[in-house]
């Protein structure tokens, strides 16, 4: 299997300590994590870290099993592209230096169904949400007007239909 | 309910955890903690360098099978702890280590962590990838519950070391403890029992081999599956080769045993697993140390793996059948299934090609009485020795050479730094082995260079009472690197040659131990005799040629069909 981009989830304790401690496992083990989010669940106590990260289907399984293999770490699964629903969401703030390329910029923000949250005489500020190749593909197009300032959430990911990473107690 | 300060409250979550004795140094942050050490029947062990005491509680677990338990000061204290708690780690052995850490609070400030306080280490931070988990408190109350979490996640599932950082205000703050509460840790719930599908295959496929053969690891050692095992090898009549970590979980006299494998395996180990048709590996991790190169490593065979870590299986090699079990149980399932099905089966040929194997590849020593080679002594030693002594060893070629002619005939009786590979280590351990079994004759199989690194510990066997016995094999030189560079460096040599200091004799008597030199065979066996009917720790110095070679060995890059050298 070759190596792409592979996305896992994790229910870990909400404690001091915990980000570290999963964080020198990668560094150790020589993972590289691509990007990590992670917040709050719906459990006191607990909450939900999405990794992206690349490599072949055998490394993934290592992966899964050293993190498994941390006390901190409830519960961990690999996410199968097919099956979950990503996102991830961005601020980006462009240059707009005339009306002209203000409306044009609205205009492709519209398209892409984003928000314009920020505006100031010389900055728009947006507000995008989506998988990680649409904003990719924004990001690119913002580039043409000269982006000031970005900032990406990085990607978080639920499993589809009733299939879910539960922690039953 | 009581209410107690912190201080009092380790000691007392301590000896609900039954430990009886703390190998440590105190120092400020952990003194209101030694205070309390007066009105508990723990017994507190002061060793002369922090990394002793934690060798010493790793020796006082691989010997008894209970938890060892460490304690030091913070900042230095702590980070002297560090060797030996990565080698308890490398080598799956539960330690409980507790430090002090400077206060959480002070009249002055509101926070001393963190802010770079005298001796203030963050050992947490420190020890998180060589612990299999650590804790730092932030109130007393917690004691309770985290000491009984500590000592349950150190022992259960594939054991490790566990650290407790204790700032020191929390030891004098007074709080309600209640010892009685039931712990949980979500996240932690080891699996011991071998899923019945994964013993249907590996029992197919053990019942169809031709040459199957038994991996033993340290994991059979610490599940206590010894007796599982072999009669498991006796049901298949399969040779048992083990890995280093697992030398011992057979008795290697039994005529199934055919030694450890591994770079400096024993070639009929090697031999027989490179020509297996199925290896059935217990409690192993398939180290780089054992496997030699992965590609050539058992590739005739298909493969069975028990581990107790899911995380072992599939890591170094790829296995047909894996079972995420506890060794015991799992052993136990496959022999009651295999007695049932192979009833009367004969020796076939794998059996016989076992015996001539052992018998062309394991020559018995050259006996010469002026020329003393370690072969020699370390048979001499193996019949001086009750079977039930322990032997611990150094690093280096004394280890190697332990691991290849001293012939260990009861699990926990051999305690090595296998992961790890740490100098120094055999002495404390097995000081630590002999406060776990006072009764039984305690022995350090040393290197010049490694019992030079721990060798202030002579004064804590001295003056608490533990005698044990070191044999330094004296080559005046760090011989395996020695080796090294006369392999692989066109003999240049660099940074090895040790001399003659210390006289190892004198430095015994210095320390008020008994110091003998042995030049002779002879003479071997009159100081090892004289060793054990004493009462205190004795060193016996044998001076050895420093050209010696540790052989055979798979040199790095090759299989381990591939050894060089005659056993
Ligand atoms: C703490 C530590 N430092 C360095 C090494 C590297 N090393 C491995 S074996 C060895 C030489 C050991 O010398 P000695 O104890 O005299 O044993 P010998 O090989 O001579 O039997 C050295 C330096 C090590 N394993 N551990
Ligand atoms: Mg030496």
């Amino acid at each position: 299997m070759q190596n792409s981009t592979k996305v896992i989830a994790a229910i870990v304790e909400n404690k001091p300590g915990v980000l570290h401690s999963i964080a020198n496992m990668f560094r150790r083990r020589g993972y590289n994590i691509e990007s990590i989010t992670v917040g709050h669940t719906e459990k006191k106590g607990l909450a939900r870290m999405t990794i992206t990260l690349n490599g072949d289907n055998k490394t993934i399984e290592q992966v899964v099993k050293q993190m498994n293999k941390l006390i901190d770490v409830v519960k961990v699964s690999y996410l199968e592209k097919e099956n979950i629903v990503t996102r991830e969401l961005a601020l980006v703030k462009i240059k707009v230096i005339d009306a002209k390329t203000r409306s044009d910029a609205i205009n492709c923000v519209e398209v892409f169904r984003g928000r314009v949250v920020d505006v100031s005489p010389e900055t728009l500020t947006v507000e995008i949400t989506g998988t990680s190749d649409k904003i990719d593909a924004f990001v690119n197009l913002m580039r043409t007007y000269g982006i000031m300032e970005l900032a990406r959430t990085g990607l978080t990911a639920l499993s589809r239909g009733v299939k879910s990473i539960r922690i039953i107690d | 309910m009581t209410e107690m300060s912190g201080a009092k409250a380790i000691i007392k979550a301590l000896e609900k955890q039954k430990v009886d004795v703390i190998f440590g140094i105190l120092g400020g942050a952990v003194l209101s903690i030694y205070d309390h050490f007066r009105n508990s029947e723990i017994r507190h062990i002061l060793c002369r360098h922090e990394q002793g005491a934690a060798h010493a509680a790793e020796g006082y677990a691989r010997a008894s099978g209970k938890p060892g338990v460490c304690m030091a000061t913070s900042g230095p204290g702590a980070t002297n702890l560090v060797t030996g708690i990565a080698n308890a780690y490398m080598d799956s052995v539960p330690i409980i280590a507790i430090t002090g850490q400077v206060p959480t609070t002070s009249k002055n400030t509101t926070y001393m962590i963190g802010r770079d306080s005298f001796q203030e280490a963050d050992i947490v931070g420190i020890t998180t990838p060589i612990t299999k988990y650590n804790y730092q408190l932030k109130s007393a109350a917690e004691i309770p519950g985290t000491v009984k979490k500590a000592f349950h996640i150190a022992t259960t599932g594939r054991p490790g070391p566990v650290l407790i950082d204790v700032p020191k205000n929390l030891q004098t703050e007074v709080a309600e403890m209640n010892f009685s509460n039931k712990i949980r840790i979500k996240g932690y719930k080891p699996k011991t029992n071998p899923h019945p599908l994964q013993i249907d295959r590996a029992v197919k496929l053990l019942i169809t081999a031709e040459k199957p053969i038994i991996l033993s690891g340290g994991g059979v050692i610490i599940s206590n599956a010894s007796h599982e095992l072999l009669k498991t090898a006796e049901t298949l009549i399969a040779p048992v080769a083990t890995s280093f970590m697992g030398k011992g979980s057979v008795p290697e006299n039994h005529p199934l045993s055919v030694g450890s494998i591994g770079m400096h395996g024993n070639p009929a180990a090697n031999k027989l697993l490179c020509e297996a048709d199925v290896v059935l590996a217990v409690g192993t991790r398939f180290s780089d140390r054992s496997t030699g190169t992965i590609d050539t490593f058992c590739s005739k065979a298909q493969k069975i793996h028990i581990d107790i870590d899911a995380a072992e299986i599939g890591k170094n090699i790829e296995v047909n059948v894996p079972i995420v079990a506890d060794a015991k149980k799992a052993l136990r399932e496959i022999n009651h299934r295999l007695i049932i099905q192979l009833k009367n089966r004969k020796e076939s040929s794998w059996a016989n090609r076992v015996k001539e194997t052992k018998q062309q590849l394991n020559k018995p020593p050259n006996k010469s009485e002026s020329n003393l080679k370690p072969k020699a002594i370390l048979h001499e030693l193996r019949k001086i020795l009750p079977n039930d002594a322990i032997v611990a060893t150094e690093v280096g070629q004394n280890q190697m050479w332990s691991a290849l002619y001293f012939n260990i005939l009861k699990p926990r009786t051999f305690i090595s730094s296998g992961g790890l590979g740490t100098m120094g280590f055999g002495f404390p351990a097995s000081i630590g082995a002999k406060v776990a079994c006072p009764n039984r004759p305690v022995v350090d199989i040393a290197g010049d260079g490694s019992f030079r690194m721990t060798e202030q510990e002579l004064a804590t066997s001295v003056t608490e009472d533990i005698p044990v016995i070191v044999i330094v094999l004296n080559n005046s030189v760090l011989g395996m690197v020695a080796q090294w560079q006369r392999f692989f460096f066109k003999g240049r040599y660099a940074a090895v040659k040790l001399g003659s200091s210390p006289d190892f004799v004198k430095l015994a008597e210095a320390y008020g131990a008994q110091g003998l030199r042995a030049t002779s065979l002879k003479e071997f066996k009159k100081a090892v005799k004289q060793a054990l009917k004493s009462d205190v720790t004795t060193v016996i110095d044998i001076p050895i040629s420093e050209e010696e070679n540790v052989v055979p060995m798979v040199l790095p890059g090759c299989g381990i069909g591939e050894q060089v050298g005659d056993y």
